[in-house]
């Protein structure tokens, strides 16, 4: 039989090389993080967001081109797997003499893939608005825009919030697909130490753990902002 | 003056107003009163330009809309500034207080620097009797109180004429009267005023000409003791007995 005291021996020595290698993964992983799985995030949905904006208003500005155009946008980046797209972007253009790098490459892709889910979220915000605060704005001789800008973005914005939290917090964890791409993100750092550890389940758990920790803290500015609009609401 | 010549609405094959004359005075206050469909408030929507009208010619002082041409963004504005709008449901803007539904307008239209903005709406927002409210949000105050700020936001415009779609149809009861005083001041200070209502109260005390509408037409109008004592047509003796019962 198996002694019992040899598994113990095993697991305390396992137990000190899982620390070990925690330890030594900890901060390349957090570096990965910081320096490109944040930044990827952040920069994409800024250039996202507008683009969502500029695409919902193109949606509802009554000028067939324009509709169109947004149309076959969201559609096309809507019905192809965002991996797709990105080896398009950076493996397609690259092999016809588009060398993009790593980086810029995966801002372009996950912009455009926020740029379609957004422009969605912001057009049924943008609709959810009653017909009688745009009139309310142009009885008090606003133009379009300043209705826009003044009255129905910053009501829609509100509206927006929520469904806009899971995009931001999808695309947190989809820039992991840019590991396929060559960006030493957190999940190809994590990549390259199982590599030469030999230790998937800890390295992959870690990275999962940072992933979670990081969605938390959006989640918890996602409530700071819901609170804070909604002090015009009657709760 | 407010002069409305010829003017005719459709939307689609349905016939709204279907040729409207009607001058206003300055100073005068005209009510409109009339069955559900009759083209009232589409009539009171065109003076804003809210609907635009599929032919006529509308008049306040020297700017003029003449919709048989094709009429600009441009002239709307400048027509729109000289109305004041109040709705039947209020359409405050819920993300700001009060003072700031009133500001909005002078500020961002009129680029009135913002302090003296403020001052302008503190002090109409007194006018209404509000003057203790002004940083509440519109969910924080009654129907009455949410009218009379709509109408302080459409004075800070300073328009010439001023546009009532039925201001108390959404009030409890007990909430008109507040509303209707304001209104009655107002009309009493001289503005000219065109009302849309059912209030026949507020029109026997305070207008100077009652029109009566009825499919897109106007078809009886006059000094309100003379209408609503002996109407001279019958439709408008059938409307007015249904309000009385």
């Amino acid at each position: 039989m198996f002694p019992l005291s040899n598994l113990i021996i095993a697991s305390a020595i396992n137990m000190e090389r899982y620390l070990d290698i925690f330890q030594s993964s900890f901060f390349p992983l957090l570096e990965g993080a910081l320096a490109r799985t944040i930044p990827l995030t952040l920069i994409a949905f800024s250039i996202g967001l507008m683009l969502a904006v500029i695409t919902a208003l193109f949606r509802l500005s009554g000028i067939k081109a324009l509709e169109i155009i947004a149309r076959i946008y969201i559609s096309i980046i809507r019905g192809t797997p965002l991996l797709v797209q990105l080896y398009i972007i950076f493996f397609g253009l690259g092999s016809v003499g588009i060398e993009i790098d790593p980086f810029p490459a995966a801002i372009i892709g996950f912009s455009l893939n926020t740029g379609a889910y957004a422009s969605e979220i912001i057009r049924a915000a943008i609709q959810s608005i009653p017909k009688g605060q745009w009139e309310a704005s142009y009885s008090i001789s606003m133009s379009y825009g300043q209705a826009l800008r003044r009255i129905i973005i910053p009501q829609a914005t509100r509206v927006s919030i929520p469904p806009l939290s899971n995009s931001f917090i999808s695309l947190v964890k989809d820039t992991s697909l840019a590991s396929t791409i060559m960006v030493t993100e957190m999940f190809r750092k994590s990549q390259e130490i199982v590599a030469t550890t030999y230790e998937p389940l800890l390295l992959y758990t870690e990275a999962a753990l940072l992933y979670w920790t990081i969605c938390f803290l959006l989640s918890l500015g996602q409530d700071a902002i819901e609170k804070h609009l909604n002090r015009y609401v009657q709760t | 003056m407010l002069s409305i010549k010829n003017l005719h609405k459709q939307f689609g094959d349905l016939v709204v107003l279907d040729g409207i004359d009607l001058n206003v005075e300055t100073g005068k206050v005209v009510v409109v009163i009339g069955p559900s469909g009759s083209g009232k408030t589409t009539l009171l929507r065109c003076l804003n330009v809210l609907e635009t009208p599929n032919k006529g010619e509308l008049q306040i002082n020297n700017k003029v809309l003449d919709f048989s041409k094709k009429v600009t963004k441009k002239n709307i504005q400048a027509f729109r500034k000289q109305t004041g709008m109040v709705f039947q449901t209020y359409n405050l803007f819920p993300h700001k207080t009060a003072i700031e539904n009133v500001m909005e307008g002078p500020v961002i239209v009129q680029n009135i620097p913002k302090q003296e903005a403020r001052n302008k709406a503190r002090q109409l927002l007194e006018k209404v009797g509000l003057g203790d409210k002004i940083d509440y949000y519109p969910y924080q105050l009654s129907g009455g109180q949410q009218q009379r700020v709509g109408i302080a936001r459409a004075l800070a415009m300073e328009p010439e004429v001023m546009l009532f779609d039925e201001p108390t149809s959404a009030l409890d009861p007990e909430l008109i009267g507040e509303v209707l005083q304001v209104m009655k001041e107002l009309a009493e200070e001289g503005m000219t005023m065109v009302v849309v209502t059912h209030e026949m109260g507020f029109a026997r005390d305070v207008a100077d000409e009652v029109i009566f509408m009825e499919g897109g037409h106007i078809i009886e109008r006059g000094h309100p003791a003379d209408m609503f004592s002996r109407p001279s047509n019958s439709r408008t003796k059938e409307f007015l007995n249904l309000l009385s019962e």
